[in-house]
């Protein structure tokens, strides 16, 4: 592992269902304790993205590369493994289990005591104490004993964020973290998200729409339109761009002005 | 000590601590507390019938996985028990391999069906399964000349486990101390450790990945576990369980055949065993074969005494009549569904609040 690999990279990913090119080329690469922001319109292709470097999709060409090792032909928990983490847009927890048992089980992954058969569960003290420890930081410890399944949306949105806060990745991959949550529960997430970023020196992509949330957090911008990379930049530069201007304020750009808009790129 | 042994998972409902307390103290002492070869008959079943319902349970309410395969695996252990025993003797020594080697024939085909099969959707699974264990059956027929086909094998245990053997002359609380009491005492024993067991694995930070496997597939391979493995891992374990019950079996009935194995009849009663109990806790696997047996049991005999009592009213003595006990235990198993959604001890654990 060389120091001169980004941590994560991806060459040229493609991938194409049927005819669609849902995700086309993108080449990219990000640095350690970077947050990038991934935007564009709906069905740009962001979530797909998303899924080509955590593994849910296998890349029909192109490469992703962590530390400089491709993982593209790996399987999800293969790549958990080396280091990706994602939260998903839709919440995605273990719903029939209580809060803290939800993370327990990923410092259990971390562990590796997944296949210990015979000793039980709740004896293993560290596993639990840095479930509540995770649990404390989102907020959320006074809820541990709850079924997840009757908590309330924004409470399981920070539960999402809590898991991967547990697997402790080196890439973080946030989808969506706010969606719809109430508005004086937004800053608690973002709070998260920026402090796993400066102390921890996280790798942060994030998908997101709210333009307030990306401006107070990324350091940087991708823009996705129909599956193509098309602006890279500074944030400031490239929410300044018209193909941006056209996906946040208003009107959608059809296909035969994307030709016209990267410049950045 | 005692929650050391259930490996933390009490009961956590008075009335339900009650209810397997009787069971337990009933099947421990069943052969003073209900004298008689029928009752001692059905406590053995019952014992044998929590194991098997248990390994079930472990793939069904923990893992998730609808397998049909679990009679198979049942008969497996009965077979290769009932094999070592009427080709090499009646001795201990054939009795242990029997048995081991039904757990291990059981452990392979259950990581060959897992391997091939659970990378896939759940019906499939179910399908595959369905298929392997109507065709082990078909197989077990017709090869008579090495399992007996539809007759089955009857053999010799060794002595002490029969009749025969006396322990001591006299009887204590009427009760004739004999190889046969020693034979139940192996089965209440055998089948109270292997229960133990499944309470540690459940438990156990593999049974807990189990339950997220289960409750959401795709978020634990995204936190990093193997969830093929962990299925595969599960399905084997619940056959050598099941195998292990199977071969129980054996050395009880010293018969083993189809009907008493491999028969989907059984696989249906395991299902609504589970069910009935409570999907998703062992305790329910104690309380649906302890219920359902007695009801398969004493239904008829039950039903018997009413009809004659009821000779005078032509409707309900029709009604009550022997024959149609399983038109019964249908309607009890329906209001128990329609009551219990999640089973008695589901029941019973969410009234403690």
């Amino acid at each position: 592992m060389a120091k001169e690999h980004p941590i994560l990279e991806t060459q040229d990913l493609t991938i194409r269902f049927g005819g669609h090119v849902a995700v086309d080329g993108v080449s990219a690469s990000f640095e350690r304790g970077s947050l990038t922001a991934i935007v564009g319109p709906n069905g740009a292709g962001k979530t797909t993205y998303f899924n080509l470097i955590s593994g849910q999709l296998s890349a029909t060409s192109g490469a992703v590369l962590l530390n400089g090792e491709a993982i593209t032909r790996m399987s999800v928990p293969e790549r958990t493994d080396r280091g990706i983490g994602r939260a998903f847009q839709l919440t995605n927890l273990f719903p029939t289990l209580s809060v803290r048992e939800n993370v327990r089980l990923v410092a259990q992954a971390k562990a590796r005591k997944g296949f210990d058969l015979f000793s039980v569960a709740e004896s293993h003290v560290e596993l639990l104490e840095r479930a509540d420890h995770v649990l404390a930081e989102v907020r959320l410890i006074d809820k541990a004993e709850q079924t997840v399944a009757a908590l309330p949306h924004g409470d399981q949105r920070k539960l999402e964020v809590a898991l991967l806060i547990a697997l402790g990745s080196q890439v973080l991959m946030f989808d969506e973290p706010t969606a719809g949550m109430s508005v004086d529960e937004v800053p608690v997430i973002l709070d998260l998200i920026r402090k796993l970023k400066s102390d921890m020196d996280r790798t942060i992509l994030l998908v997101e729409h709210k333009m307030d949330v990306i401006r107070s957090l990324a350091d940087r911008i991708i823009v996705l339109h129909n599956g193509a990379l098309v602006a890279d930049g500074e944030p400031a530069d490239v929410i300044a761009l018209p193909v941006v201007q056209e996906a946040y304020l208003g009107k959608a750009p059809d296909t035969s002005e994307t030709a016209a808009a990267p410049e950045v790129a | 000590m005692l929650t050391r042994l259930l490996s933390g998972d009490t009961p956590r409902s008075g009335l339900l601590t009650a209810l397997l307390l009787i069971v337990l103290i009933s099947l421990a002492f069943a052969p003073f507390l209900f004298p008689g070869t029928r009752s001692l008959e059905t406590a053995a079943r019952i014992c044998i019938f929590i194991v098997l319902v248990a390994s079930y349970d472990l793939l069904l309410g923990y893992a998730g996985i609808v397998s049909f395969a679990h009679t198979m695996f049942f008969g497996i252990g009965a077979y290769g028990t009932a094999l070592a025993l009427s080709t090499t003797g009646p001795g201990y020594g054939s009795l242990i391999w029997g048995t081991a080697a039904g757990a291990v024939v059981a452990a392979v085909f259950a990581l060959a069906i897992g391997l091939f099969s659970l990378r896939v959707k759940a019906i499939f699974f179910a399908m595959v399964t369905l298929a392997v264990a109507s065709a082990f059956a078909v197989f077990v027929s017709q090869m008579s000349w090495l399992t007996g086909g539809e007759d089955g094998l009857n053999y010799k245990i060794p002595r002490e486990l029969t009749p025969a053997f006396k322990l001591i002359d006299e009887k204590i609380l009427g009760v004739r101390i004999n190889g046969k009491l020693l034979a139940y005492y192996l089965v209440f024993f055998v089948s109270a450790i292997l229960f133990l067991v499944m309470l540690r694995i459940v438990n156990s930070p593999f049974g807990r990945t189990l339950k997220a496997v289960r409750d959401n597939a795709f978020r634990a391979e995204a936190i990093g576990y193997r969830v093929v493995w962990y299925r595969t891992t599960a399905t084997i374990l619940s056959a050598v369980m099941a195998a292990l019950a199977g071969s129980l079996l054996a050395i009880w009935l010293r018969y083993t055949g189809p009907a008493t194995t491999l028969s989907m009849e059984i696989m249906i009663d395991i299902l609504l065993m589970v069910v009935i109990g409570g999907m998703g806790t062992l305790y329910g696997a104690v309380l649906g074969a302890t219920l359902f047996i007695l009801a398969q049991t004493y239904l008829q005999t039950l039903m018997g005494v009413a009809a004659d009592a009821s000779s005078a009213v032509p409707l309900f003595s029709t009604l009550v009549a022997p024959e149609r006990w399983l038109l019964w235990l249908g309607v009890l198993f329906i209001l128990s569904v329609y009551f219990f959604p999640s089973g008695i001890v589901g029941r019973l654990r969410a009234g403690r609040a």
